[in-house]
């Protein structure tokens, strides 16, 4: 049996969802956290059932690629759990009575029930029933109160096929918001105010920059906490293990693999380039540190709801470069990891939307796990190396983006954002939120790495490097003034960001390279990952386009550099 | 009869139609925005942003030609 999860953006179907099946998913208090469906199993009596959660749809009429993935998915379902944010009742039954017209069991899930309370809202739930025709549940999916008896009606779900017009559809709300809900005109309360305050120019704009900055600092704090006070202390105990280990394996291959290159006699976590040395130092005691703050602060703006302020507060900026404010969100993500970044251009609307976002995205924004290594290699330099690298960036995302604007034929659809309410950040929502994506990390992080870490070897032993550097040297040493040898740097970067820039470490390179080789190796080519969710993405046509900028947006502004500074 | 934009700021009013194409109409009346409702205009964003409305006390971002196509009555 299939079971569908289908309602309005942000009405807690996936919390329902990893509810039902044990399943963990990202939630979020945004529109359209969930832009691919997820598919689970639960057990319904002695069955076995399918779960799907599809993306959130206001209609039954496709807007987003998110919203067209959800109708194609309900044509496949048996039965449809309609979940309904009950403090939103009359827009949410809008897609209930549509479904009530497509002949297919229906049974609505009336969540958000503990927020009718302090909402000042009351609903009669049986008179609801009576008149939907259908079992209508109160459920609160984030404490899992009324699943279960939610679970058991599933059987009870009742299908019709209505036909109506749309205006009959309002009047038929119309009437059942009449005899089935009361408000009561409540106070202003805290929140509130804050989305007043946070909503206006006068206000806003000014909280806005406050809040990224914070953001930004907290990062930093927590990263480098964890680096000084865990990380290298716990590396420090590890490498006289590695000591030994290198003296027992002695010279020869094992040794270059495991341990790796010997500097100045010593094992260097950060230059060996060994599996054991530098392919876990890399990813656990430099970047996964940065990368657990950067989903901390990005989780807790997820669940507290500003994004969908801070996107409408940047609109007029983004709409500039020919993008919604929306458009910030994926970018934000991308700033993470930029394969959910992609992933989550599906909220915009246009098919040009979403080539600019993933242009832009893999060209001008280092994912946490390269800006971490740049953060390490030119920390030390400050305004002066780092500062230089990321206005450069910036540079270059507000330049392209206003060319690809100007140059990709369309329209910027107009912007229609729902803000949704503040709600406290749940601790174990959180934790869980964050737990599920540094496994994700993990997972991605450290097998690559050490493919990288082996690749490199293997690159170096044979000779490889050393022809690819020769062929390469034209554009490597010509155009952007760095030494051949920093050509292995850029083929290890499209398996991995971080270790490529960590590989720029041994060459010796002055300020100025560095800060050249840093914004090369960001701009010129995503990773692997990223370029084969693009194709998924963007499909055979539009990846080449955009690969095609990437080159040769690298070749301008990496030239210019080496010219200017 | 004014448009949403001209609504001045923290005004609440009826919305007597919106003349715009079906898809618009429809994308609107989806979010409940149709003739008939109260609505309150919270904001707008500068450098001709978005309005921001708030719709059965939910707040609302809509683009500056689109709210021009929304007729309101004010209260």
């Amino acid at each position: 049996m299939k079971i569908l999860l289908v309602g309005n953006p942000n009405v807690g179907k996936s919390a329902l969802f990893s509810r039902l099946t044990g399943v963990d998913v990202v939630i979020s208090n945004y529109s359209g956290t969930t832009v691919e469906y997820k598919k689970g199993v639960m057990k319904l009596g002695r069955e076995k059932a399918e779960v799907i959660d599809v993306p959130g749809t206001y209609s039954l009429e496709a807007a987003s690629k998110a919203e067209e993935v959800a109708i194609d998915m309900i044509k496949e379902g048996e039965i449809v759990v309609n979940v309904v944010d009950v403090t939103n009742l009359e827009r949410n039954l809008y897609l209930t009575l549509q479904l009530l017209e497509k002949n297919i069991p229906v049974i609505v899930a009336l969540n958000f029930w503990n927020e009718t309370k302090h909402c000042g809202i009351e609903v009669d739930v049986k008179k609801l029933e009576k008149l939907l025709d259908i079992p209508v549940i109160p459920t609160v999916a984030i404490t899992a109160e009324g699943v279960k008896a939610l679970v058991k009606n599933i059987k009870n779900a009742k299908k019709h096929s209505l036909k109506n017009t749309d205006n009959e559809r309002w009047a038929k709300i119309g009437k059942i918001i009449k005899q089935t809900q009361k408000i009561t005109p409540k106070r202003h309360t805290f929140l509130q105010r804050l989305e007043d305050l946070t909503i206006n120019p006068l206000t806003g704009i000014p909280i806005a920059v406050i809040v990224m900055l914070s953001v930004f600092y907290i990062i930093r704090f927590i990263g480098e906490g964890l680096i000084t006070y865990v990380f290298d202390p716990l590396f420090g105990l590890y490498l006289p293990l590695m000591q030994k280990l290198s003296s027992i394996l002695g010279n020869g291959f094992l040794h270059n693999i495991l341990i790796g290159q010997l500097i100045d006699g010593k094992i260097d976590f950060l230059q060996s380039m060994g599996l054991l040395t530098t392919g876990l130092f890399v990813p656990i005691a430099m970047v996964l540190p940065y990368v657990l703050a950067f989903y901390l602060m990005l989780s807790i703006l997820e669940d507290s709801g500003y994004l969908p302020r801070l996107s409408t507060l940047v609109d007029t900026i983004m709409h500039k470069i020919g993008l919604h404010g929306l458009a910030i969100i994926p970018m934000m993500l991308g700033a993470g990891c930029n394969v959910p970044g992609v992933l989550g251009t599906r909220i915009l609307e246009s098919k040009r939307q979403r080539f600019i976002v993933i242009t832009l995205l893999s060209i001008a924004i280092p994912c946490m796990a390269q800006t971490a290594m740049l953060y390490g290699l030119l920390g030390k330099y400050g305004i002066k190396g780092l500062g230089i690298v990321f206005l450069t960036l910036a540079i270059v995302w507000i330049i392209l983006g206003i060319i690809l604007n100007k140059f990709i034929k369309g329209e910027i659809p107009e912007t229609f954002i729902e803000i949704t309410p503040y709600r406290m950040p749940k601790i174990r929502i959180l934790t869980k939120k964050l737990w599920w994506r540094m496994k994700g990390f993990m997972k991605e992080a450290i097998p690559y790495m050490l493919l990288g870490v082996i690749i490199v070897n293997i690159l170096y032993i044979f000779g490889v490097i050393d022809i690819a550097g020769e062929i390469a040297a034209p554009i490597v040493s010509g155009i952007f003034g760095l030494p051949k040898e920093a050509v292995a740097s850029l083929l290890v970067g499209f398996l991995r960001k971080d270790v490529a820039v960590g590989m720029l470490l041994p060459l010796g390179l002055t300020l100025k390279q560095l800060i050249i080789a840093s914004v090369v190796l960001t701009m010129y080519f995503p990773c692997i990952a990223t370029f084969v969710i693009i194709f998924k993405e963007l499909g055979l046509k539009d990846t080449i386009k955009s690969s095609l900028i990437m080159i040769v947006s690298t070749l301008i502004v990496g030239g210019l550099l080496n010219l200017i500074l | 009869m004014i448009t949403l934009e001209q609504l001045p700021k923290g005004k609440e009013a009826v919305i007597m139609g919106v003349s715009a194409g079906h898809g618009l109409q429809n994308r609107l009346c989806y979010m409940n925005i149709r003739t008939g409702k109260t609505i309150k205009k919270i904001t707008s964003q500068p450098l001709r942003g978005p309005v921001i409305i708030e719709i059965d006390s939910r707040q609302c971002a809509i683009g500056r030609g689109m709210a021009k196509k929304i007729f309101v009555e004010e209260k």
